[in-house]
């Protein structure tokens, strides 16, 4: 089943174009990063998906229009799109109660099992807890929404490094016992990246990448050139260049990892190299 | 049994792909409730202006003795004037904090949360911006009335309590004193002035104040302020009516309860004249047209 299907979507500010046509399709049970630099129109494109933000262009979610019927959609999606959204006044067995009445997918057991690992006390409003707590019930919630889709919109953001760890795990965990799709747009890239199915980049508005990961596995090559041989790899086309410890790392596209290896040492490369190389080359910066 | 077993788990699983929805009436239940915990104001603002109130009364108890002794003199409209007086006045204080509560309750009500951006999460739930919105305009039009008449019959009821055992301690008969207050009556009339004003009545205005609401981005009250300004003016200059807010007192249900007292309260009550009258259709088609321009507001306005 394909849970997104977007074609040809726009998006204007006055002036500013925040989407540019994007096409896009996520299928069930996909992890899928959305990677892009600031101001890419990642946010608006997540916007665009949960009903938040008019758009031109056809765009589907789970087979419905989001724009026309966000209540609706949200009985099957979950999202978090920033997170400082919870109501500060808001006290934590009040917001449990509210999504517990309004969401016939919200089990509350759930919620309260997540919520029994951490110190958040039911009696507190969200004004009182920290940073990280607030996201902590944020994501309890969300957690105990059996909810087709999941949309992040950096989750993580403000929290510390233990805690994302812990984020990441149990979003994996619950991806693979109940089989979701999730949708993540971060900037923290090397911290998604172990668990992405597929990897779309986004730049100026429009889709400038979009691969799983095996493809990407497939295809993209990264070579730690030997120093000697750095002219002779250099021939064979890498898409780009970088230093690293005074080495030359050079990204190839459709080579062959026997005939790289002969000019030093081999591997995948990371997605924020990729990234580098493929939006970072569009804009012409210089490595 | 077993293919009737697989049937079930295949109509149960057929089931699972569209979710099944919670009522209505719970959604709404939740969304009121909701409004309730944000803005304590909605009652604590009644409570404490009936508390005041009944605090004076208490003070004033000291002279209820004297003041009963010297009725006997009066004539009975006079009696039952000064008896009803402070009935009156308990129900009319609770009332107009209510309906101050209520503006200022509608100007924040949209705007709170796009301020706080928490509008992002209620709009993560599966609860329509209609929903919302309509949950948001039965505070000031249903929940805090039905307050208002809640809390103006226990402040009632106190009142008459301890007068009795005032009266009761000084030995002065009971008789006047319930013979000048037909409290079934009154709380009658102060249904349906809540209902024919507070509700209906000013229904147009809560519509307003609800949009500038979804709206404005700052200062909704100057905003919402503003065209009634401009009405009066517009209202005196062009039609030489200065009076333009007497308007609010002539408005349906406008039935001068502030003004007169009430010596045949039933006599006030004309539902078939109120509901007949052309100016609370206009009023309610008014308020509709704009509680749904404030859906479309909601639906549409980014965080601040």
């Amino acid at each position: 089943m394909t849970v997104i299907e977007a074609h040809g979507l726009r998006k204007a500010f006055g002036n500013t174009i925040a989407l540019d046509g994007v096409d896009l399709r996520v299928e069930e049970r996909r992890i899928v990063g959305l990677i892009g630099p600031n101001g890419a129109g990642k946010t608006t494109a997540l916007n665009a998906i949960l009903g938040l933000t008019q758009f031109q262009g056809d765009l589907r979610v789970l087979g419905r229009d989001p724009w026309i019927r966000r209540d609706e959609l949200m009985r099957d999606v979950c999202f978090i799109s920033d997170v400082a959204v919870l109501p500060r006044w808001i006290k934590v067995s009040q917001v449990l109660d509210f999504v517990a009445g309004v969401h016939p997918r919200f089990h509350r057991a759930k919620a309260d099992e997540f919520l029994a690992k951490t110190t958040i006390a039911r009696d507190r409003k969200v004004r009182e807890l920290s940073k990280g707590m607030v996201t902590q019930l944020h994501l309890a919630i969300v957690m105990a929404i059996d909810a087709k889709l999941l949309v992040f919109d950096e989750p993580t953001l403000g929290l510390d490094i233990l805690f994302r760890k812990q984020f990441y795990d149990s979003l994996l965990t619950d991806y693979f016992d109940r089989g979701r799709t999730i949708v993540l747009a971060t900037h923290q890239v090397e911290e998604i990246e172990h668990v992405l199915t597929d990897v779309v980049f986004i730049d100026r508005g429009r889709i400038v990448f979009n691969r799983s990961m095996e493809e990407v596995e497939s295809r993209y090559l990264e070579l730690v050139v030997n120093p000697d041989q750095l002219l002779a790899a250099r021939a064979l086309k890498p898409i780009s260049e970088r230093q690293s410890l005074g080495r030359s790392i050079l990204l190839f596209d459709h080579a062959e990892r026997q005939q790289l290896a002969a000019f030093g040492e081999v591997r995948t490369p990371r997605i924020a190299d990729l990234f580098v190389a493929i939006v970072g080359q569009k804009e012409g910066v210089v490595q | 049994m077993s293919t009737q077993s697989n049937a079930m788990t295949e109509l149960a699983r057929s089931a699972d792909v569209m979710a099944p929805d919670t009522p209505w009436s719970h959604r709404f239940y939740w969304s009121v409730r909701r409004e309730l915990w944000e803005f304590r104001s909605i009652y604590l603002v009644q409570f404490a202006v009936a508390g005041i109130f009944l605090f004076g009364f208490l003070l004033s108890l000291i002279r209820l003795p004297h003041k009963m002794n010297r009725l006997a003199g009066l004539d009975p409209m006079q009696q039952r004037q000064i008896i009803e007086q402070p009935f009156e006045f308990a129900a009319g204080m609770i009332m107009a904090a209510g309906f101050f509560v209520g503006i200022f309750y509608a100007l924040e009500a949209l705007q709170s949360e796009r301020r706080d951006r928490s509008i992002l999460f209620w709009k993560s739930l599966p609860v329509s911006d209609a929903t919302t919105v309509f949950a948001k305009a039965s505070i000031p039009m249903v929940v805090i009335p039905a307050l208002s008449f809640a809390i103006a019959v226990v402040v009632q009821v106190v009142m008459v309590a301890l007068s009795t055992i005032v009266l009761l301690a000084n030995g002065i008969s009971l008789d006047v004193f319930f013979a000048n207050l037909p409290v079934f009556q009154i709380w009658v009339v102060l249904a349906y002035h809540l209902l024919v004003l507070h509700s209906l009545g000013f229904a147009p205005l809560y519509g307003w104040l609800l949009l500038v609401s979804g709206w404005a981005r700052r200062v909704a009250f100057l905003w919402a302020a503003l065209p009634l300004v401009a009405a009066g003016i517009i209202a005196n200059v062009v039609f030489d009516s200065p009076n333009f807010f007497g308007f609010f007192a002539d408005a349906p249900g406008g039935d001068g309860f502030t003004h007169g007292m009430m010596m045949e309260p039933m006599a006030r009550i004309h539902p078939s004249e109120f509901f007949s009258s052309m100016m609370l259709w206009v009023g309610l088609v008014i308020a509709a047209v704009l509680l749904s321009e404030t859906i479309r507001l909601r639906r549409r306005r980014d965080p601040l």
